[in-house]
């Protein structure tokens, strides 16, 4: 035994699965000690907020300001001038300042600013231009000179009794504050999604209800399969023949389609993070069925087998002794692939939407569904279901790994 | 004296394990076979019989490796030769190769006849459909298989007929060499007759020039062979004509195997059978003197200290034992 | 030898008539082993000779009622035999053991060798002796077979050789002592050296223990070796039977005729024309 645990670390394919797993395993154990948030709780107000640090504004005005002698400008402007602005800009430049489009970097916004601030008037003639298009170019201008004023910002305090506004404080552009010195403020690693809930800690939080969702539905299946496998095969006959009828039946019929006609009848009220595990093993032991049927078919005219029976053994002895142990790893093998397509099996439920019908807790399937419905996808909020995507793709390409490498250490055919 | 067909001289290939262990499976052996003689190959499971089968060819893949040695076939050293050049030069026209388990390897959609065609076509890219077909009628005729068998699919042949057409298919083309690795031995005993049948009708009639025959049944092997080597262990312990190895064995491994022969015959049941106690040595880690001495009730500690070398009496017999031959006729008389 | 090896003993140990094993219905339907009848004395080595698929594999599971027989009846030391049920069939093992052709399928490979030798000892009614009385017991046994207990114990079967397997099987059937034995090509998966051990312990059993040894085996010239009277069989159906000398040296069935013809030879010519 122990020098078998010592081969199977011996593959490396195995070994690369076991490691990722472990991590994925130990992340949802320790993260949760480290941030002890809700995973649920909604935090912003709105969708989909960028992953990054967010600090308190009203702290930020009140923490002692640092005077750096850096020129912000150029850096506002460089955040603030969109592309299609640079774009519109240096394409008003071409046109009627008669820049040639090569003299111009629309990725450095100083240098086209400093261009745009040498030719641009709004009183020129602008043969060609709509009206609108004028004012918007006048409105970007508008903008850009704002943007290139260093004027110190006025923080106005009302007066509770009279209604007067009086100067607190005045804030220099070149003010700035460290951030380690405002006390309020959230990292967002992932960002948020769409009821601004921390994507992070609720990926986690979705890693253990998926991985538990699929020992579940791996359990019971194999379950059902190993002992419908044992009996069909081992005692063959009328009893083998009316297994092997009922796994056929369940086999012609699709069971992916068979999980959603069981989501849907069940309802709404019924269907939680349980209950799906166990629709989901319960519709996915035929294939272990047939294959411990056959194997235990092969085993069971060995001679061990034949000698056991002829010392005494029960019936129950020898399907425990000498069956079993030789199909262990076997069995062992469809157990981690039963729970690779568990998860999956749930992931997929989730995103039609007759996963878990519960708020209070998330799985990789509802996050994604989330991300979906709420349109994540199309404006680009990558955070809300890329690394949904990845942890369902770690997770069934480490599980799949291990069984690749167990594979090749009890198949004889495989090793090299 | 015939021509030299087949000249093998310390052979030596290796098995490498999945610990990198080397594993000498064939450890110096040479041999030779003149042009209409067949040569038989005897020893236990395990003494490397069929690595030699193997090693002879020249063609080896992983975890077969080739370790030093020469094998010559009609003076030409293949030594060298890469495995494509093996595949294409040799295999076929100059040595064929018959495994346990030939019959089973026939393609099951394609026809007799298509097998035949490709190995000709391998070697003769022109021959037409036409001349095949009767070069191979007129083959199967002379070894006494039945024309419609070429028309016919692999299945359609019982155990024994398809393992002399895979015979007559691998001797198209005339060998200089066939090794047969227990041709017969999954056959019933019918079956096998009518194998070693129509390997004695190839050699006299000349479409195989000379034959090795590797078996674990010795009454087989003494009725096919002229002359037959014991292996024990990688090496030859014992080389003899057929009947002296069968009747006047000398190495004490080949006196226990030859005491251990049953055959229905008047007597048979009288016959005290010989048990050599043991088991053959790891070849991961061969004893240094002789192989055999741990198993061996004649050892003195002699035998445990140096490699034992060949010894050769004066008619060429060789047998590899630390007792001269005087010593060791002494010691049979005695019991 | 032929004196020494022939005890002379009449009662009927194993007997059975018109018995028949048929697989499968209707289109399917194969007659494994047709209307066969047979007499096993007491003492006797009885060798069942036949080619792969002539059914005497059939026939031995039928003997110790791994499978059931589908016509005849077959007699166990005079009585009919009775082995419906769990309870009769552990009791009728009491008196039929067998050794089996491949020592390596043979053993459980997760147990250890002593859980083997136990097992023989609780069937016999030893389960509650001390454990000294059963070290013993095993040692004995390991000993008549030419191995030491000491160096097994606690041991896997796949640390073993497969002559040493097949010995430790013998050492099994010495614990238990049935009255039958059924060894099924016992030595065609072992080498040559190590049959002759075998054989010679296979003798040495019966010797001891007056036990009934049948001998299934494709190998004639084994069974003219060790039995005393041969029951040649071919397409499910006995073709020959006697003492081993009258049915091997001569031969009245055309079966048994080219059976022994084409088996090889050594101070006879072989002859090669017959086929």
């Amino acid at each position: 035994m122990k020098n078998q645990i010592r081969q199977i670390f011996h593959s490396p394919k195995f070994t690369v699965g076991f490691i990722i797993f472990a991590a994925l395993l130990v992340l949802t154990v320790f993260y949760p000690l480290i941030v002890t948030n809700d995973p649920l709780e909604m935090v912003g107000q709105g969708n989909f907020f960028k992953p990054g640090t967010y600090i308190s504004v009203s702290e930020a005005v009140n923490t002692n300001p640092y005077t750096l002698n850096l020129n912000a400008s150029s850096s506002r402007l460089e955040q603030n001038l969109s592309m299609e602005e640079r774009m519109a800009m240096a394409d008003w430049l071409n046109q009627f300042a008669g820049l040639s489009s090569k003299e111009m970097d629309v990725t450095d916004a100083g240098e086209l600013v400093s261009l745009w601030k040498d030719h641009y008037d709004s009183a020129s003639e602008q043969k060609g231009l709509i009206a609108a298009r004028k004012k918007y170019f006048s409105r970007l201008d508008k903008k850009i000179t704002g943007l290139l004023e260093d004027r110190d910002v006025l923080l106005a305090e009302k007066n509770q009794e009279t209604g007067e506004v009086s100067v607190k404080k005045t804030i220099p552009s070149t003010s700035y504050v460290n951030v380690k010195d405002v006390g309020s403020r959230r990292v967002f690693i992932l960002g948020t999604d769409n009821f601004g809930r921390d994507v992070l800690t609720e990926l986690v939080a979705a890693i253990k209800t998926s991985l538990k969702i699929g020992f579940i539905a791996g359990l019971i299946a194999t379950t059902i399969g190993l002992s419908l496998g044992l009996v069909a095969g081992y005692l063959g006959g009328v009893i083998d023949d009316f297994i092997l009828f009922i796994t056929n039946l369940f086999t012609v019929i699709p069971s992916f389609i068979l999980l959603i006609l069981i989501s849907y009848s069940i309802g709404k009220n019924a269907r939680g993070v349980m209950m799906v595990a166990i629709i989901i093993g319960l519709t996915s032991w035929t294939w272990t069925t047939r294959s411990v049927r056959s194997q235990v078919i092969s085993l069971r005219n060995r001679d061990h087998v034949n000698l056991s029976k002829l010392s005494g053994h029960s019936l129950f002895r020898i399907i425990l002794t000498d069956i079993l142990p030789y199909i262990a790893s076997y069995v062992v093998m469809a157990l981690i692939l039963q729970i690779s397509s568990g998860i999956l099996a749930e992931a997929q439920l989730s995103m039609i939407g007759l996963g878990p019908a519960t708020t209070t807790v998330s799985t990789l399937g509802l996050m994604m569904n989330w991300a979906m419905s709420y349109s994540a996808h199309l404006n680009g909020d990558w955070w809300a279901y890329f690394p949904v995507i990845i942890s369902i793709a770690l997770i069934s390409f480490s599980l799949n790994l291990m069984n690749t490498g167990l594979d090749q250490i009890f198949n004889p055919q495989l090793r090299e | 004296m015939g021509k030299t067909m087949l000249e093998v001289d310390h052979l030596k290939t290796k098995y490498i394990t999945r610990f990198g262990e080397n594993v000498f499976a064939v450890d110096g052996i040479s041999l030779k076979i003149e042009e209409g003689k067949s040569l038989g190959i005897a020893g236990e499971s395990g003494c490397g019989k069929s690595t030699l089968a193997l090693s002879l060819m020249g063609y080896y893949f992983a975890p077969l490796h080739y370790q030093s040695g020469t094998i010559k076939v009609d003076g030409v050293d293949i030594t060298g030769m890469k495995p494509d050049e093996i595949r294409k030069k040799i295999l076929g026209n100059e040595i064929a190769y018959i495994p346990q388990a030939a019959m089973n390897a026939l393609n099951p959609t394609q026809k007799i006849i298509s097998f035949i065609e490709d190995v000709i076509r391998a070697h003769d890219p022109g021959a037409s459909k036409k001349e095949i077909y009767d070069l191979a009628r007129e083959r199967f005729e002379i070894l006494g298989l039945p024309e419609s068998v070429l028309k016919k699919h692999a299945v359609e042949l019982s155990g024994g007929m398809r393992q002399r057409t895979v015979i007559a298919i691998s001797t198209i083309l005339s060998p200089k060499v066939l090794i047969a690795d227990e041709p017969s031995s999954a056959l019933d005993v019918t079956s096998q007759k009518m194998v070693i049948k129509m390997l004695r009708n190839l050699m006299e009639k000349g479409f195989i020039k000379s034959m090795i025959f590797i078996t674990h049944e010795l009454p087989l092997l003494y009725n096919v062979t002229d002359e037959i080597m014991v292996m024990y262990a990688g090496q030859i312990v014992e080389h003899a004509t057929a009947k002296e190895m069968v009747f006047d064995p000398l190495h004490p491994y080949s006196k226990g195997l030859m005491g251990s022969i049953l055959v229905p015959e008047k007597g048979a049941r009288d016959a005290k059978l010989t048990a050599i106690p043991g088991t053959p040595p790891n070849l991961k880690n061969p004893p240094k003197g002789c192989r055999f001495a741990d198993r061996c009730r004649y050892a003195k500690p002699a035998c445990m200290l140096h490699p034992i070398a060949e010894s050769r009496l004066d008619d060429g017999r060789m047998y590899r034992c630390y007792l001269e031959e005087k010593e060791l006729r002494e010691v049979y008389q005695d019991e | 030898m032929s004196e020494e090896k022939k005890p002379v003993k009449n009662s009927s140990c194993l007997s059975g008539t018109g018995v028949t094993k048929i697989f499968g219905m209707g289109k399917e339907k194969t007659v494994a082993v047709d209307h066969v009848d047979f007499q096993f004395r007491e003492g006797e080595i009885v060798s069942i000779v036949g080619e792969s698929g002539s059914g005497k594999t059939t026939l031995s599971k039928m003997l110790l009622g791994l499978i059931s027989v589908t016509e005849g009846e077959i007699c166990f030391q005079g009585k009919p035999r009775d082995i419906k049920g769990y309870h009769k069939k552990k009791e009728y093992w009491k008196g039929i053991q067998a050794i089996f052709q491949d020592p390596f399928s043979s053993f459980n490979v997760f147990y250890k060798i002593d859980q083997v030798l136990l097992d023989c000892i609780k069937m016999r009614g030893g389960a509650r002796l001390p454990y000294e009385k059963k070290v013993e017991m095993m040692t004995e046994a390991c000993r008549f077979v030419n191995l030491k207990f000491e160096e097994l114990t606690n041991k896997y079967p796949f640390e073993l050789s497969g002559g040493q397997m097949q010995r430790l099987m013998i050492a099994r059937i010495f614990l238990l002592k049935p009255a039958i034995l059924l060894a099924d090509e016992p030595t065609s998966m072992i080498d040559a050296c190590s049959r002759a051990t075998i054989l010679d312990m296979l003798l040495k059993l019966r010797d001891e223990t007056n036990m009934t040894i049948i001998f299934i085996t494709h190998d004639i010239g084994l069974a003219f070796y060790i039995s005393d009277s041969i029951y040649i069989m071919e397409h499910g159906k006995f073709v020959e039977s006697g003492t081993a000398e009258a049915v091997i040296l001569n031969p009245k069935a055309a079966y048994t005729k080219r059976l022994i013809n084409d088996v090889p030879k050594i101070h006879e010519e072989w002859d090669l024309s017959t086929v």
